[in-house]
């Protein structure tokens, strides 16, 4: 669906985005920080809330929020923990240690792939919650015949990153989530991983009339996983607000919950029934303030940022990379994938060829690709390059090598029997190719273009598709040739 | 008194030196206290649980390294009463509350480890009002503690348990918890040394929280020296604490024998403020008694604690309101069934909290209310941070301040217990040093016109201990009569 808002409404849209850290351990205790353990193994009497049990500070997590920080060009300030409570079984202490007034980094900014750029309001340390599972009907909490709680995510630590109101479209809203995962990633606080809940986003969403100054009310809504929740939620509330402003109503400011199957958001509590979180000083910890050393050793371990490795890749296209080609460095870099592309154009690979494979075939499968070796990477394409390989060729080997974390190209290929297609082979198909069509090759010498797509086709034809196109290509010429 | 009991009441510098020369064996020291205690706990129920078996082990164990020619620590074979609101691993840990009904902890609390360490024999877990609320060990899911001194009157609290059981000989130290006066005023009442130390002096892991910005564990003891041996035991930089102060332990006994000669002692109006005539009396006593051991007394106004209750009333409840949160009968302790997480919650929590818990958790929670948290919370550390600044000027021109520990001797048993107002009276000298972090130590001087002790109180700057210690050791030598034995 795409929205109905027209020319005479504005979307204003804020965002929330929480993102687990990638520590060892857990944000105040020893505990392993690890997703997809059995349940309540990672737990002590600290992140239990255990009556007696004291917070200690995990200077890796402060590094990380620090990154964060760094990354977003935030100030990197003095800080302080407060406690907002609230009663929920998966909140042990029924309290949340988070930052409050006082948070680690303020002011900071995102530019976008399309140069619009987001303020960054605040990126503050807090910890996760315990996750509830309702037992029975379906996992509805009301029908419910019990539930389970697994605390192993209790005092994971997060940064909540929140972004100005200045946001306008859904669109813009995924692209702002898609380059901030993207410098999570960079930065290595965070994995990014939506599916698992390591980054989550709450959307602020108001509308108002186009050119109006003053914002509407906002509803919050909460737990988007997926940048495709993120954009059907955003469109389906500001139609909604919109559809009852036109129909003479009001919004409530509100929490909303939205519903991936039903497709819409509704009302999970409002302003009415919000917690009042009493915070105050959490009395166990020390204020927290980095020197200016810290800060420095911190931002220098920060890798290259997404914005400044896209430049990179562009600059690697004579004459700039097309508007295609653009899109395809803007997901290598999201995925994470430009050293494994480096590594093929350091070795001579044209940028194109490596782009193409990078982007079409290894980004389909992020974690083999993560986990392929770069010089096997580099050395297939190289086989391709040269015409050793064709391209479907490539292919398969390619789809070896990331079942297999890498290994030698040439002997992979050896094992998918294409050895018959070295260029002894090639050039006796052609020849033979040639005999059969004499009209054809008469045509072909004397310069019609058409018939080199007749002959590749016939030769792909006649090898299934294993022959290399340029090798062909090259050696049709080669028979021409006087 | 027995042969036994004569045993039981030697110090525990005593205790531990004849035990590491192997001159008496453990078991035979806890043996003699456990005779005391069988005697004396039916009338004074000091104890949540004696640990009578865990602690006979424990005595064999100390008694074999002792026989072996292994070294045994500074407090070897020495009994202490725990406050049932330090964690003991697998022992039941109450906190006097029907709330923590089955609970028992995972975990030693550090201070546990560390008198484990020295050879201390844990010999039970120590009466108390609940969550450590109230001032005379009456609120209680186990019924109150009897004064050893006369049973019809209250032990003080909220550590009464531990007091009564160091002057009942049921032990020679214990172990409570100060959050505004929680061991100095049982000390007064019952007639022994207890002393509150520098806020993060020793490590809150494992105390059960009142109110984590005030609270602070300390000793019980019969002697001075053996409050600052018992201290220097349970004190020094905990990693487990984020708010323990860095360095060893404060060197408590360091200057004991330094009498006062020179030191300018402030007595304190405020601290007087209210006091009975016998009490204020015994206070003046004990200001001439330092002045003759060579002191220069002088009187001191500090107005501002005047306003500490009031912003103690508002603080330590705003902090419970949020430590208590987490009794919710989803994990641990008691748990009343309900159909749903929010109802049970409610169901578990109105029948597990005793009406005080209730009381301060309301207060508490209106205080943090978004529309109240600045006139109250806010005023509230206002106050805090006048009270902090005011001990710093008084300390320009004193070493110590002198006062009463508590406004009266021990009162009757359920005589406050329908008047809160009145009970936290009975607070009003303790509180300022939790509200500045200072050291400060309740020294038995003398009785009231009732014939119960009274306790005089010294306070001293941040680290200051040793110096504490000096002149609470110089009271000790100067006080009027024979310690009375309850
Ligand atoms: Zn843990």
């Amino acid at each position: 669906m795409s929205t109905t808002l027209g020319d005479d409404w504005e979307m204003v849209i804020g965002l929330e985005v929480h993102c687990e850290l990638l520590t060892a351990t857990k944000l105040f205790c020893g505990c392993r920080n690890a997703f997809g353990d059995e349940p309540n193994t990672n737990v002590c009497p600290v992140c239990l809330g255990l009556p007696g049990s004291l917070p200690v500070l995990n200077t890796g997590a402060v590094e990380r929020a620090m990154a964060i920080g760094t990354a977003l060009g935030c100030e990197i300030r003095p800080s302080s923990f407060h406690r907002k409570n609230y009663f929920y079984p998966d909140q042990p202490k029924d309290y949340q240690i988070s930052q409050y007034d006082e948070p680690i980094n303020t002011g900071g900014r995102l530019e976008l792939p399309d140069g619009s750029v987001v303020g960054i309001t605040r990126a503050h340390l807090e910890e996760d919650t315990g996750k509830t599972l309702h037992v029975g009907e379906g996992g509805r909490i009301h029908a419910a015949d019990h539930s389970l709680v697994d605390y192993n995510r209790a005092g994971v630590p997060l940064v909540e990153i929140v972004s100005e109101p200045e946001i306008r479209t859904a669109a813009q809203a995924r692209a702002y989530v898609a380059e901030l995962r993207a410098v999570l990633v960079a930065t290595g606080a965070s994995d990014g991983r939506m599916e698992e809940g390591s980054m989550r986003v709450d959307a602020n969403v108001s509308v108002r009339p186009a050119g109006n100054e003053v914002m509407g009310t906002r509803c919050e809504i909460k737990n988007l996983n997926s940048l495709r929740s993120l954009t059907r939620a955003i469109e389906y509330e500001a139609d909604r607000q919109v559809a009852l402003l036109d129909a003479g109503g009001t919004i409530d400011q509100e929490t909303r919950h939205w519903d991936e199957e039903a497709g819409r958001t509704s009302t999970m509590r409002s302003k009415e029934e919000a917690n009042d979180y009493r915070y105050f000083p959490e009395p166990d910890l020390v204020p927290l303030a980095p020197g200016a050393e810290w800060i420095e050793r911190v931002a220098a371990g920060i890798g290259p940022l997404p914005a400044e490795r896209r430049l990179a890749l562009a600059a690697l296209f004579d004459g700039g990379p097309t508007p295609a080609q653009r899109d395809q460095i803007l997901a290598v870099v999201d995925l994470g994938l430009d050293p494994l592309l480096r590594s093929a154009t350091d070795a001579g690979v044209p940028a194109t060829l490596a782009l193409a494979r990078t982007a079409n075939e290894v980004a389909t499968d992020t974690d083999a690709a993560l986990r392929l070796e770069r010089t096997s990477f580099a050395t297939l394409l190289g086989l391709e390059a040269n015409g050793t390989l064709s391209a479907t060729q490539t292919k398969a080997v390619l789809a070896v090598l990331l079942e297999r974390g890498g290994g030698d190209p040439g002997g992979i290929a050896a094992e998918l029997g294409f050895e018959s297609l070295s260029s002894g082979s090639l050039a006796a198909t052609v020849a033979d190719i040639v005999a059969a069509h004499p009209d054809e090759w008469a045509r072909f010498v004397e310069g019609d273009k058409k018939m080199t797509g007749f002959f590749v086709g016939a030769v792909m034809k006649a090898t299934g598709g294993n022959a290399n196109g340029k090798a062909v290509t090259a050696e049709l010429a080669r028979l021409a040739a006087p | 008194m027995s042969a036994d009991g004569r045993s039981a009441r030697r110090t525990a510098a005593d205790i531990a030196s004849a035990v590491a020369a192997g001159e008496e064996s453990a078991a035979a020291v806890l043996d003699a206290h456990l005779a005391v205690i069988e005697s004396r706990e039916p009338d004074l129920h000091a104890f949540v649980s004696v640990l009578g078996d865990e602690a006979r082990e424990r005595a064999a164990a100390i008694d074999r390294s002792v026989a072996a020619g292994e070294p045994v620590g500074p407090l070897a074979g020495v009994p202490v009463a725990l406050k049932d609101n330090l964690c003991t691993l697998g022992l039941a840990t109450t906190c006097s509350s029907k709330i923590l009904e089955g609970w028992r902890p995972p975990y030693d609390a550090t201070v546990v480890r560390r008198l484990a360490d020295a050879g201390a024999v844990i010999i039970g877990k120590t009466n108390m009002d609940e969550f450590a609320m109230g001032s005379s060990t009456e609120n209680s899911s186990s019924g109150p503690t009897r004064n050893p001194h006369d049973t019809a009157k209250v032990p003080g609290g909220s550590s009464g348990g531990s007091a009564a059981a160091v002057a009942a000989g049921f032990a020679p130290l214990g172990l409570g918890s100060d959050t505004g006066g929680s061991i100095r005023q049982p000390a007064a009442f019952c007639g022994v040394v207890g002393m509150k130390p520098t806020y993060g002096a020793v490590s809150r892991y494992g105390l059960v929280a009142f109110a984590s910005s005030l609270d602070q564990i300390g000793p019980f003891a019969t002697t001075v020296a053996d409050a600052a041996l018992l201290l220097e035991v349970i004190g020094g930089h905990d990693p487990a604490d984020s708010t323990s102060l860095d360095g060893p332990a404060p060197a408590a006994r360091s200057r004991l024998g330094e009498g006062v000669d020179g030191l300018r002692v402030g007595l304190c109006a405020q601290l007087l403020t209210g006091a009975a005539p016998d009490v204020a009396a015994r206070v003046h006593e004990a200001a001439e008694a330092l002045a003759v051991a060579g002191a220069r007394v002088e009187e001191v106004s500090i107005p501002e604690f005047d306003y500490g209750l009031s912003a103690y009333y508002l603080l330590a409840p705003a902090e419970a309101s949020s430590n208590l949160a987490r009794y919710d009968g989803v994990r641990y302790g008691l748990r009343v069934d309900a159909p749903d997480a929010a109802a049970m919650n409610r169901a578990t929590r109105t029948a597990g909290f005793g009406a005080e818990v209730k009381r301060r958790i309301m207060l508490g929670t209106y205080a943090l209310s978004a529309g109240y948290y600045d006139a109250y919370y806010g005023q509230a550390q206002r106050v805090r941070t006048l009270v902090v600044e005011a001990f710093a000027r008084a300390y320009a021109d004193h070493d110590v301040l002198l006062g009463a520990t508590a406004p009266t001797t021990a009162f009757a048993i359920g005589s406050k217990a329908d008047d809160p107002l009145a009970m936290y009276l009975s607070d009003l000298f303790t509180i300022p040093s939790n509200l500045a972090g200072h050291p400060a130590i309740s020294v038995p001087f003398g009785t009231g016109d009732d014939g119960l002790p009274v306790g005089v109180q010294v306070l001293a700057p941040a680290l200051a201990e040793p110096l504490l210690f000096a002149v609470a050791a110089a009271l000790e030598v100067a006080t009027p009569q024979e310690e009375t034995v309850p």
